[in-house]
């Protein structure tokens, strides 16, 4: 039995049984490499849901603030986000049930066109580790790892944390791997000031990288509030548009989950991950802190250790 | 008339010693409008780009004036855009946008004098669409991958060539200004079996469908419409006819500037009153809102439907929320 078949099963039971209300998950995407988070709700439904290489989005999202029972079928970095939101008050833990699924990682719909010379996908298939893909005039087959995105590729948690019950065997994790970060830390103020204006300078602004991210919950976000106006509300200043993502990224210190679900939803293509994880791998190194890889470690902002390093204070 | 597509930058560097010239340029990999000096920078072989054209007429954030106070008075200083614009190589979905946002800036309430003005002084150069993407619906939106309305000139794409004709008189007295040659009786009828024949597949049937919505307001569809929807604006801000904006004053101590940006009914702000009440208090009123906007409201009003078929939502939302499968429920529902 596949992972998909699998999933309708275990949905199918759970919603018979009436051991939950909903089953939030995926179902097939209107377009070829596109998945589409769904909510079944009966036995019936359930059959719809699927489990393939463009299930990218983090369901996290749909699973905070609900008084139903969910179950959930989640991927590592899923969990990860649940994990913290459970600590954070945000998911009641007692009506959550966890479907995990080890992720090989998912696929980049913006690498793939780039690969492909961003010529029209009208068919793929995935046949395990290779993508062919077919379009007008073109046949070509490309090879998943090379199109994973980049918080795929540097993943530590492909098996989810916590669940319920895990479909399929739990894969093995990978050595933490910041390449990236450093080689961003390597250049010099001028260079990376001109690297996040350039990023910058691409926002409109559409907040899907706020609203994709699990962790992003402010009952008010600071951009929307207008007595202050914290800060100018149009896109045009590369300035403004970058305080934004400063505030953004402080706010999730020590809480982003390195999902790079923001990144995931911008619709410009905004290199969001690296300052995100910038502050991901600041935090792991400065306090040894990690979030949502565990039920039990508090937040690394509400917690002090005699080992936490204060050369940074006055 | 024709023109050969290597003759394209030339004419585009010349005009733009005169005029503004706004055209798609591929910028860190997006297609996106900007104004160009030189013609070798507009980029015609693009399906769509990132963001609409109506930010041409009625930009993301634009200032509409600044002032100063002083002991003497308040200074104002409109910003009212003037400069003589040509807009080459515009898609019809895009042109057909601004179409209907003619209707927005002025009518029998409102008159928009800085969308007005852009408008009065811009000459559009539509181009047809010879490969409409699979997500492109045009056909089925009173637009088609060929549509002319709203285009001063228009080109067809030949392959080695442009077949161009023109449209307006505005257009038709640039072409005189060019002095290009004569299309012959072939390369005419090369260009209108593109223009009959080209369809955009990703087909929808909106006939009764304004009717159906206007008797659904209470229609339990509504309850599970929005809910994968992240509550995000990718698809309003980067849809051509959305239109909705918010004013702003930006000010630090005398000076300061009245600013109009794009917002969006997916935003909660856009409706939050000042007593702290929202009307539209969470995704199942503001999805309701944009469909019922688009294809029901704009209808009403404006006898025209608020999309062109330029399927920019369809690829852009994070979650895979089809517009053309929530009006396919529409219709399928009792």
């Amino acid at each position: 039995m596949n992972t998909t078949e699998k999933i309708r099963e275990i949905a199918k039971q759970l919603l018979t049984d009436k051991k939950v209300d909903l089953v939030v998950g995926f179902a097939q995407g209107s377009l070829p490499l596109r998945s589409t988070p769904y909510f079944a709700r009966t036995p019936e439904q359930a059959d719809n849901l699927i489990w393939s290489a463009t299930c990218e989005n983090n369901l996290a999202n749909f699973v905070r603030k609900r008084s139903d029972k969910v179950a959930v079928i989640a991927k590592g970095c899923d969990v990860r986000a649940m994990v913290a939101l459970i600590k954070e008050g945000q998911i009641n833990k007692d009506n959550l049930t966890i479907i995990g699924v080890p992720c090989q990682g998912m696929i980049d719909r913006k690498q793939v066109c780039e690969a492909i010379g961003c010529q029209e996908i009208l068919e793929a298939t995935d046949n395990g580790n290779e993508l062919i893909l077919k379009g007008k005039g073109f046949e070509k087959t490309l090879a998943k790892e090379d199109v994973m995105f980049v918080s795929c590729k540097t993943c530590q948690y492909n098996t989810p944390v916590i669940f319920d019950e895990l479909i399929g065997e739990a894969l093995p994790g990978k050595e933490a791997n910041y390449d990236d970060i450093a080689a961003f830390e390597a250049l010099s103020p001028a260079e990376r000031n001109a690297y996040i204006a350039k990023e910058m300078s691409k926002c409109i602004r559409c907040y899907a990288c706020r609203q994709a991210c699990p962790m992003c919950y402010c009952s008010e976000c600071f951009v929307d509030c207008g007595a202050p106006a914290w800060i100018g509300k149009g896109a045009q200043r590369v300035d403004d548009n970058a305080l934004f993502q400063t505030v953004r990224v402080l706010h999730l210190a020590g809480r982003c989950v390195d999902c790079g679900a923001c990144e995931r939803a911008c619709p410009m293509g905004i290199k969001l991950s690296l300052l995100n994880r910038k502050m991901v791998k600041d935090v792991k190194e400065l306090y040894g802190a990690e979030a949502g890889v565990n039920l039990t470690d508090p937040p690394a902002l509400n917690t002090h250790k005699f080992e936490d390093k204060e050369d940074f204070m006055l | 008339m024709i023109i050969n597509k290597n003759e394209i930058a030339g004419i585009l560097t010349k005009l733009a010693e005169e005029y503004r010239v706004i055209a798609p340029v591929k910028k860190d990999g997006l297609v996106q409008y900007a104004a160009i000096k030189n013609g070798e920078e507009a980029c015609l072989d693009y399906a769509n780009t990132k963001k609409p054209g109506k930010e041409i007429l009625f930009p993301q954030s634009e200032e509409l004036f600044n002032y100063t106070v002083s002991a003497e008075g308040v200074r104002m200083q409109d910003n009212v855009d003037k400069e003589a614009t040509i807009v080459f190589g515009m898609r019809p979905c895009d042109v057909k946008s601004l179409v209907l946002l003619d209707n927005v800036f002025k009518n029998d309430q409102y008159t928009d004098v800085y969308y007005l003005t852009r408008r009065a002084n811009t000459l559009i150069v539509g181009l047809g669409c010879n490969e409409p993407a699979s997500t492109c619906f045009c056909t089925s939106m009173a637009c088609g991958p060929f549509a002319k309305e709203g285009s001063d000139i228009f080109l067809t794409d030949l392959g080695e060539t442009y077949f161009i004709e023109g449209i307006s008189d505005k257009g038709k007295e640039l072409l005189a200004k060019l002095g290009l040659s004569a299309a012959s009786e072939e390369q005419k009828a090369a260009a209108a079996k593109l223009q009959t024949e080209t369809k955009a597949d990703g087909s929808i049937n909106i006939e009764g469908l304004a009717e159906k919505l206007g008797g659904m307001f209470e229609h339990p569809f509504w309850d599970s419409l929005h809910e994968k929807c992240l509550g995000c604006a990718a698809c309003t801000y980067l849809c051509p006819t959305c239109h909705c904006f918010d004013i702003a004053d930006e000010a630090k101590d005398c000076e300061g500037c009245r600013v109009r940006n794009w917002d969006a009914c997916m935003f909660p702000l856009f409706t939050l009153h000042g007593s702290g009440h929202n009307p539209r208090p969470g995704g199942k009123a503001r999805w309701r809102q944009r469909l019922m906007h688009k294809f029901n409201y704009f209808v009403e009003r404006y006898n025209a439907t608020a999309c062109v078929g330029c399927g920019r939502c369809i690829k852009n939302c994070p979650v895979n929320l089809d517009i053309r499968q929530a009006l396919a429920e529409v219709r399928a529902l009792d």
